[in-house]
């Protein structure tokens, strides 16, 4: 058995002349959590559904555990699916919804009903077999959707966008509880979303995608704090994006001042784009700073301050915990650490 | 004031949808054979009724042809309606008023076209070309109460079933369909009504011996309306409105089920 259970080569997806997907290359680990990540329309949806088996792809190949499953059909693939808004089946209750899947396997009755007591059981919905699925609230029904994925014991679980219609609250006590089913039964899950922080917070891979194309693929950690590109900077977390030119390995210029970094290996005199986050942009007084700038805007947030502020004409976001009052004259300073310098994307 | 005027208003509007109806039950049970006077109580013209050959036989051909063309036609429905709601927007719109116009187009234009394209394929009008004639135009009025049945329903359903692992044709039995019944059923009961019902399109579809109870009522009607007719139309009419409360029973009870729990 292979590592990777599932893969995808040189998938290309075209609906109607326009390019959904284009060459996509991925590789998915046994029992990892895998976030297809970015905004709407940007394939990650497609992305799922080919591996679902709902559409197949217009070029390339889907291998499940080494084997091409390219044109296999959904009912005959070891994958299940949790879709967007559910779609349980109305006219059936909770407990035969859950069952569907077995009874079309030909389990005898006891196993069955076994087996969806323990779904049950897992997803916290005991005594809730009889009921039907439209007095059901969203949040259960979501459970309800996620046991009758999980009852048939898939090898890979597919998330589209599963807590898309849940209020806040219910929708952050719905991530731990999925990460820890996810880590109990040590299923692979494929999780589609386009909330940023969803994906921090559950997942072991992200692969950040837009207009059809990855645009990165790794751990959070290494998406928030190593973005390959000013998309993902600014798709993951709140980032400062601005124009700078390398002066030369670990120098670059940007906003007025002339900074230290740790990038090399961009061309003499190179345009790049700097990325910065709110965070790591420290406000001291005027004649320590490397910037100077001037107070535009200061709105609370809860946990910090977010003040815009204009130096030479550029306009940073600044995440502080300490307030500095409009039109307040700070010193800037950026370290080395916190300048993230991207090669320019050609922007169609 | 107002109130008093509200009530007459509907009272006026009712005496006139029912009257001519009420009117007519009550002279099935007329002993005179003329309807300018009322003789008393009798029920001998439902007993001539059962005992009219031609009327009996007119009944047989009735209830047969309405179950077969709205089995046939719920059948060809429902297979159209799915095909249909599974095209994209411009075969949708094209499909969808290409079906359309036969129930626009007059039943005597239809009929006749009916008619004559028999003879042209050299079909002999009779039991046969009724039944044609009856499942071509009851099939517009399936695709019509199902569609919108499709069209409310979640679109991943389907998709769910196969994800579950049931092949095409069991998520259909299983998913589809029991959500789409109730669009199945309405357009069966209209269809089985509409054949019932019909009588211009039957009229040039028929042939010798082979008549429908409207076909006989005509001609009947023609000769001197006798009260059998209005014994017949009295039961004709019982068993519609008993058709159409147990339908309503049947989708009144489904709602509040759905509610209550």
């Amino acid at each position: 058995m292979s590592y990777e259970t599932i893969n995808l080569i040189d998938v290309s997806k075209t609906f109607d002349d326009t390019l959904v997907l284009d060459n996509i290359n991925l590789y998915i680990r046994r029992n990892e959590f895998l976030t297809l990540l970015g905004p709407s329309g940007c394939g990650k949806t497609t992305t799922l559904r080919i591996i679902g088996g709902f559409e197949e792809p217009t070029t390339g190949k889907v291998l499940f555990e080494g084997k091409d499953i390219t044109h296999v059909p959904p009912y005959k693939r070891k994958v299940n699916t949790v879709f967007q808004r559910y779609a349980l089946f109305p006219h059936m209750n909770v407990e035969e919804n859950i069952a569907f899947g077995l009874n079309i396997k030909k389990i005898s009755k006891n196993i069955i009903e076994e087996k969806v007591k323990n779904m049950l059981g897992l997803v916290n919905l005991r005594g809730f077999e009889k009921r039907t699925v439209d007095s059901l609230s969203g949040g259960q029904q979501q459970r309800v959707a996620i046991a009758r994925a999980l009852v048939n014991e898939p090898e890979v679980l597919l998330l589209d966008e599963p807590l898309g219609a849940l209020d806040l609250k219910l929708r952050k006590g719905m991530q731990i509880e999925l990460k820890n089913i996810q880590q109990k039964l040590g299923i692979t899950f494929v999780y589609v979303t386009h909330d940023q922080e969803e994906a921090l917070t559950m997942s072991d891979t992200i692969v950040v995608m837009n207009e059809g194309h990855i645009q990165q693929i790794g751990s959070p950690i290494d998406i928030y704090n190593e973005p390959k590109n000013a998309f993902v900077a600014d798709f993951i977390g709140e980032s400062n994006i601005v124009n700078g030119i390398m002066i030369e390995d670990y120098v670059v210029d940007f906003g007025g001042y002339i900074f230290r970094c740790l990038d090399s290996g961009f061309g003499e005199k190179e345009k790049v784009d700097v990325v910065v986050r709110p965070e790591d942009i420290k406000l001291v007084p005027p004649e320590q700073g490397m910037l100077k700038g001037r107070v535009l805007s200061v709105i609370f947030k809860g946990v910090h301050y977010e003040m815009m502020i204009e130096s030479n004409g550029i306009i940073w976001k600044v995440h502080s915990t300490l307030m500095e009052p409009v039109d307040t004259i700070v010193g800037i300073n950026i370290f080395p650490d916190d300048i993230h310098i991207m090669k320019k994307v050609m922007v169609s | 004031m107002m109130r008093h005027l509200k009530r007459l208003y509907i009272g006026i509007v009712f005496f006139f949808l029912y009257a001519p109806i009420l009117i007519l039950m009550i002279f099935s049970f007329n002993k005179s054979r003329y309807m300018s006077k009322w003789d008393g109580f009798s029920l001998k013209w439902y007993a001539d009724l059962f005992s009219d050959r031609d009327i009996m036989s007119a009944l047989y051909y009735t209830l047969l042809i309405a179950v077969l063309s709205t089995i046939i036609a719920t059948v060809i429905g429902l297979i159209t309606a799915i095909g249909i709601h599974d095209m994209n927007k411009l075969g949708k719109g094209i499909m969808v008023n290409i079906s359309y116009l036969p129930i626009l187009n007059p039943d005597i234009v239809t009929g006749i076209s009916l008619m004559m394209l028999f003879v042209f394929m050299k079909l002999e009008l009779g039991f046969l070309t009724l039944l044609l004639a009856h499942i071509t135009f009851n099939v517009p009025y399936v695709i019509f109460s199902i569609l919108p049945k499709l069209r409310q329903m979640n679109k991943h359903l389907y998709e769910a079933a196969l994800d579950l692992g049931a092949t095409p044709f069991y998520a259909f039995r299983k998913v589809i369909l029991p959500e789409i019944m109730p669009g199945v059923v309405t357009g069966m009961i209209l269809a089985f009504t509409l054949s019932i019902d019909d009588f211009v399109i039957s009229y040039f579809t028929t042939g010798a011996g082979v008549s429908n109870l409207s076909i006989i009522i005509y001609s009947m009607a023609r000769v001197g309306i006798k009260p059998t007719i209005n014994a017949l139309s009295t039961l004709l009419f019982i068993s519609v409105l008993l058709l159409l409360l147990i339908v309503n029973k049947r989708t009144s009870n489904n709602n509040g089920k759905e509610k209550v729990i």
